[in-house]
């Protein structure tokens, strides 16, 4: 890649009269804003570069080779499952049946898409374990905002308000906290044991003190360190007992896919993230869809719309009584008991749920329950082989995510940044470092179901390999990265004096 | 390695306290902002707020992580260190030296229930 030519910013490139395209020469009379109020009208030109187009592709196709995802190489980013995005899961998404259908055109018009609507929110209630969905949010923390939502109207409806207290543990991921604040609740921490699982008594001794204020429990089940809540049963009973509802974190459902379900558990709410479970893209390479489900006794206060199945009687002429099977468009429109209405546009992300669909379709029931064994497997692995150089807090047997706390040796000064900076070198996305906060060095891998032994294998040899140099020369990985286009960043002035306009001159001023 | 100070009393979530009189000094130890790395902002309470043993009365932020600060002992706000807000890393320079909040106290008994720098190591070895 030419980085010196092209790489600059797209401003930089800028050359006054360049241009990739010719305008005919009445444009500026056919295209005038002369009937737009003088207050709306721009005084100055807008400051845009002026590029050919030929500078313009080589600049972005430059950008895009620097870019890492997981079609590039390993990127064992913990509780993100970064899984593999299918490539039928994209044909299926682009065919033009759905890809061309307009939110508002008659449900009559578009039962296949509404059909495979219905069949996903029915997939998931049955591998959740729960009732219904809906799958109008459009990521995981939406999802948690909504299902706290959920269970505030619950509460609400049973004359019962004055619950406002939602019990999260330490270790909880931080969007648990933020989105209970955003739903007006107050956060109670509930403390982890040494092990990392919740303190039950520490849970018990507060659900005492301020039983009757909890709305709700929320709990990531594995936890944020890859640990299956051995007592989560005796908890989900006391917070019932309490009054209060149970609400799972969907982030790390890919370790129990298939295995157990959350509604089998107590958990009476929980949200999914499609974009990490289900193997739709996740971060830049596209939308989340964060679907919310409820139990028994709870589908009235889901938000719309909803698809339902409907069974219509013909009585035609001559085949006699004829049953019609077709779905419609539930909008809760002036409904009373439903009181959320919709929490997204239209219907969420749909590309994103056929994404999603045509992989619990090519996985089939059997597939689907090797998801959670081999992602356990795969972390085990690597947990089990990394231990000797690598801190390990938490013995025993992990789900689908490992933690260590940083290297064995600590006294050459590397931390936890600099292997992750360092992997970057050997061609790794790094993992997730720096959470959970219960570890000062945590560093967090989640390898998923997908990666094969080799490639699991090569990943293990590096990271021997960067302990081995952390030892013989420590100030290599001090310094790292060394082969990526940018080196390390001054994360401190990032933070401090982020700079988020362009604002030197162009060319053309 | 982790500095620690003599003749100040410790909290287990890590902040300090300097008593002069019915003044004291409250801050993050050494320990705290080695494990934090570098701090970028201190969010302060005001002068006269009502501060609480045990509850919240700010936070700081580094790169890595945001944690709450906790106060060790209830009283009123006198004064907060104001050099922090344009240089918080001065809590990464000398951490002791730089107090965060100066409180009145309202009871002083509840120094008894802080550790001493001695009971404070053990606990940060733990």
């Amino acid at each position: 890649m030419n980085r010196t030519l092209y790489g600059n910013l797209i401003f930089e490139l800028s050359k006054k009269g360049r241009k990739g395209y010719s305008l005919p020469q009445d444009y500026d009379r056919t295209h005038t804003t002369a009937e737009l109020p003088e207050t709306l009208r721009r005084k100055e030109a807008a400051r845009l570069p002026e590029c050919d187009e030929l500078t313009v592709v080589r600049h972005y196709t430059n950008l895009s080779h620097n870019n890492f995802g997981v079609n590039d190489g390993f990127y064992p980013l913990g509780s993100c499952t970064m899984k593999y995005n299918p490539v039928i899961n994209e044909e299926i998404a682009g065919m033009k049946a759905f890809a061309g259908l307009h939110p508002l055109q008659p449900a009559v018009t578009c039962q296949g898409a509404l059909e495979v609507y219905y069949n996903l929110q029915e997939s998931l209630a049955e591998l959740a374990g729960l009732s219904e969905f809906t799958l109008n949010p459009c990521a995981g923390a939406h999802g948690e905002l909504t299902g706290l939502m959920v269970i505030r109207a619950y509460h609400e409806s049973r004359k019962d308000a004055a619950r406002t207290k939602v019990l999260i543990p330490d270790s909880a991921h931080g969007t648990n906290p933020a989105s209970a604040a955003v739903c007006g609740l107050e956060v109670v921490e509930v403390k982890s044991l040494a092990d990392g699982t919740v303190d039950v008594e520490h849970l018990r001794q507060l659900l005492d003190e301020m039983g009757s204020d909890v709305a709700a429990m929320m709990m990531t089940n594995p936890n944020t360190l890859g640990i299956f809540e051995p007592h989560v049963l005796e908890i989900t009973e006391m917070v019932h007992k309490a009054g209060g509802l149970m609400y799972y974190d969907g982030a790390n459902l890919n370790a129990l896919l298939g295995e157990c379900r959350p509604g089998d558990m107590g958990f009476d709410v929980m949200h999914i993230n499609l974009h990490k479970t289900f193997s739709t893209p996740h971060g830049g390479g596209g939308p989340g869809s964060g679907p919310v489900g409820v139990r028994k006794g709870l589908e009235q206060f889901l938000p719309t719309p909803r698809v339902k199945k409907v069974i219509v009687n013909y009585d035609i002429p001559e085949d006699g009584p004829t049953e019609w099977e077709g779905f419609i468009i539930d909008w809760g429109q002036g409904d009373q008991e439903k009181p959320l209405g919709s929490v997204g546009n239209f219907f969420g992300n749909f590309g994103v749920m056929l994404k999603a669909y045509a992989y619990i379709l090519s996985l089939g029931s059997e597939n689907i329950k090797q998801v959670g064994p081999l992602a356990t497997l795969n972390a085990n692995y690597i947990k089990e082989r990394l231990r000797d150089d690598y801190l390990l807090p938490i013995k025993g047997l992990c789900k689908h995510e490992v933690v260590f706390d940083g290297l064995v040796d600590k006294s050459t000064g590397v931390t936890t940044m600099d292997v992750a900076k360092r992997l970057l070198d050997y061609g790794y996305h790094a993992p997730t470092i720096y959470f959970p906060l219960l570890f000062h060095e945590s560093l967090m891998i989640e390898p998923t179901e997908n990666e094969s032994k080799e490639t699991i294998d090569a990943f293990i040899d590096v990271m021997h390999k960067i302990a081995e140099e952390a030892k013989t020369d420590p100030e290599l990985v001090k310094t790292a990265p060394h082969n990526t286009p940018i080196g390390r960043v001054d994360d401190v002035l990032a933070a401090k004096q982020p700079v988020l306009t362009y604002w030197k001159s162009l060319e053309n001023e | 390695m982790a500095k620690f100070e003599e003749g100040l009393r410790y909290s287990e979530s890590h902040e300090y306290i300097r008593v002069k009189g019915e003044f004291g000094y409250i801050g993050i130890s050494d320990y705290a902002q080695h494990a934090l790395g570098n701090v970028v902002y201190v969010d302060m309470p005001d002068v006269d707020d009502e501060v609480t043993a045990g509850e919240e009365f700010g936070a700081v932020e580094s790169v890595k992580a945001a944690s709450d600060l906790i106060s060790p002992v209830s009283g009123t706000v006198v004064e907060v260190n104001e050099a922090l807000e344009d240089q918080p890393e001065l809590l990464n320079e000398d951490a002791f030296a730089n107090w965060i909040i100066k409180v009145q106290l309202s009871d002083p008994s509840e120094l008894d229930n802080l550790m001493d720098v001695e009971a404070y190591k053990a606990h940060c070895e733990e």
